[in-house]
């Protein structure tokens, strides 16, 4: 049983609050300490922590440690382990709960290796079973879901977003306790530059839109009157993301089909994939368009709540059985009306705005 | 770059996609149903790292590529037939599990063992490649492993682009969170790179690099040194696949407009 928590986070890139997910972990590592009776540390790592420490001082926490200085402002594999390893050492933590961000993922589990631990990542729970704190998590891209115990501590553990009730006390003063950590000159061979939005004519993944709107290959295929209509389906799909506010999702037949020389929707990118060697993004709600992968395809959706799908074949795999609600239907049509009844009820004022920022 | 980079790629087998994945439990935890009975794939993820490997290669003098694979021995042989013949590169197995309820830190110790015995390898020159996770255990975590099992500290994860700059140094892009990229300057090899798609069309099959790395390949599979995976620590409490099933309502007898508004108005809720 674990006798010291340690949450770990990093600021995020606006500097003054956490990733948002961070939340969901400190409401999991609070839940455990009242399940365990455990110590509570915080540990951040940033540029300078005050302003996101008080965001969570309220919470109850024994400790708030920080590792802060130009050194640590982004996010690098070489300032980050030496940082969190510190944070762990200071902490004398043998549970780690971590946020599933891009930059704790890259570095815990080397973390975990420095500390002679373990690290489980992707993890969805974490619960006190018969007196032992197991995990749960997915193997085989979201196909089996397993459920673990590990020996070794510390045990870092990186939740992923979606499956906890966030934190949301009030802010209240930080008193941070600095742990001062001297990074060798070989830690600063590699330099962060900056952040480049993807090759698109808009930023269409919108990880915290309320629906993930997924286009299959079907969109490039030939329509009933012998030819396939490219331009206007990513006419009609654009148009939809701005006036809704929709997340893209691609199938990788889709997205592949850019390296084969195929007629290509160009703002998919290999970022937009869902399933298969691409995400699985979490959505309240799912609209599918001309997909017809089955297995590949609901990987890719597993974590979507309200699923419904717009598809010409009525036996389409993927939807029988996965999706809620199946519209036997041409896309192109079922859009273009969809996306006038968006337009309507904005008075056409979103749609232009939008239109505007994205030209 | 003279001499040119010493890549190493980390990649094995996996079940092909399109099949239908049952857990069975074995006296040493849970296993696939007829696991050696499926067809398999090298992990796409780690073909990714794989094609982007040989293409810095084809395009730097000097350089070299291993492929470093932990699975079973007969798996490995038939992942082979085909990737063999799409890229050049030097064949590195370990008759081992490729099981997804392997433990990362038990493959990543054999992994790096692996790498630190190949023959000739100049670490100043060494550049880890592989996925940045796989599609069975999903771990994310086996290449951070293996990279601080080989004490390198500059590391980068779900890359899709390195590019090699005039001065000698790598451009990297890395994927991060609501589909954008953060792009990092690295000083140069000793690197670790997970890689996610990289933005190369996977290779056509080439029978001549087949031939060619088919005169090594099946040498070094009979080679293959037989290591056990130690799970010792991790304990499977449980491992089924998800039993949801929908009742999907099909509709067939809806004009696009009334479509149109059932969905607008599911969506606005």
């Amino acid at each position: 049983m674990a006798q010291n928590i340690l949450f770990l986070a990093h600021v995020s890139e606006a500097g003054s609050t956490l990733p948002k997910i961070s939340y969901e972990v400190l409401g999991a590592a609070l839940k455990l300490r009242q399940q365990t009776g455990a110590r509570l540390t915080l540990g951040l790592i940033g540029a300078n922590v005050e302003a996101a420490a008080e965001t969570i001082a309220g919470c109850g926490a024994e400790r708030i440690l920080a590792v802060t200085g130009p050194d640590f402002a982004t996010s690098r594999y070489a300032s980050d382990a030496a940082a969190a390893e510190a944070l762990c050492r200071a902490a004398a933590a043998d549970l780690i709960l971590a946020p599933a961000t891009s930059r704790f993922i890259r570095v815990l589990a080397g973390v975990a290796h420095r500390l002679n631990g373990c690290v489980d990542t992707h993890v969805t729970s974490l619960d006190v079973v018969s007196g032992e704190m197991c995990a749960t998590r997915w193997y085989y891209r979201q196909r089996i879901e397993g459920v673990i115990r590990r020996d070794a501590r510390p045990w870092i553990v990186l939740l992923e977003s979606g499956c906890g009730v966030p934190w949301a006390g009030v802010a209240a003063k930080a008193t941070i306790e600095e742990i001062p950590v001297t990074l060798p000159e070989a830690g600063r061979r590699t330099v962060v530059t900056g952040i480049r939005a993807p090759m698109s004519d808009a930023q269409t993944i919108r990880p915290d839109a309320g629906l993930l709107f997924v286009a299959g290959a079907g969109w490039t295929k030939k329509q009933a009157d012998g030819k396939p209509h490219v331009d206007q389906a990513e006419t009609l799909i654009l148009d939809f993301l701005r006036v809704s506010g929709a997340s893209l999702g691609g199938s990788k037949s889709l997205v592949d089909q850019s390296g084969e020389s195929q007629a290509v929707l160009h703002f998919m990118t290999h970022l937009n994939q869902v399933g298969q060697t691409g995400s699985t993004p979490r959505h309240p709600k799912g609209l599918s368009t001309c997909c017809h992968g089955e297995e590949p395809h609901v990987v890719g959706w597993r974590f979507i709540n309200e699923r419904r799908a717009v598809n010409l074949d009525p036996n389409c795999g993927w939807a029988r059985g996965k999706a809620d609600v199946l519209y036997v239907a041409d896309a192109f049509e079922v859009m273009a009306k969809l996306n006038a009844l968006f337009r309507q009820s904005d008075g056409g004022q979103h749609s232009h705005e939008t239109v505007d920022q994205l030209a | 770059m003279t001499n040119g980079y010493h890549i190493v790629v980390c990649g094995s087998t996996v079940p092909d996609p399109l099949q239908t994945l049952e857990p069975v439990l074995t006296p040493s935890g849970p296993a696939l149903k007829n696991e050696m009975m499926l067809p398999a794939i090298l992990d796409p993820w780690a073909a990714h790292a794989l094609y982007e490997a040989a293409d810095l290669a084809a395009r730097v003098a000097g350089s070299k590529v291993w492929l470093v694979s932990v699975g079973p021995k007969a798996k490995l042989q038939q992942v082979m037939m085909t990737i063999a013949q799409r890229v050049n590169f030097e064949f590195v197995p370990v008759d081992s599990s490729a099981s997804g309820f392997a433990d990362a830190h038990a493959t990543a110790a054999v992994l790096a063992e692996t790498i630190q015995n190949i023959p000739g390898l100049d670490r100043s020159r060494l550049l880890v490649f592989g996925g940045w996770e796989s599609a069975s255990r999903g771990a994310g975590a086996t290449m951070q492993l293996v990279g601080e099992r080989l004490s390198i500290l500059d590391q980068f994860q779900g890359v899709d682009k390195l590019n090699v700059q005039a001065d000698g140094s790598f451009e990297i892009l890395e994927r991060i969170e609501a589909g954008r990229h953060q792009v990092s300057t690295c000083l140069g090899p000793p690197a670790l790179l997970g890689w996610a798609t990289g933005d190369l069309p996977e290779p056509r099959n080439n029978p001549q690099v087949g031939m060619a790395n088919m005169r090594t390949v099946m040498p070094a599979l009979q080679r293959a040194k037989s290591v056990p995976l130690p799970g010792a620590g991790l304990h499977y409490l449980s491992a089924s696949p998800p039993k949801q099933q929908r009742q999907t309502r099909v509709v067939k007898d809806l004009s696009p407009d009334q479509i149109a508004h059932e969905i607008a108005e599911w969506i606005g809720k």
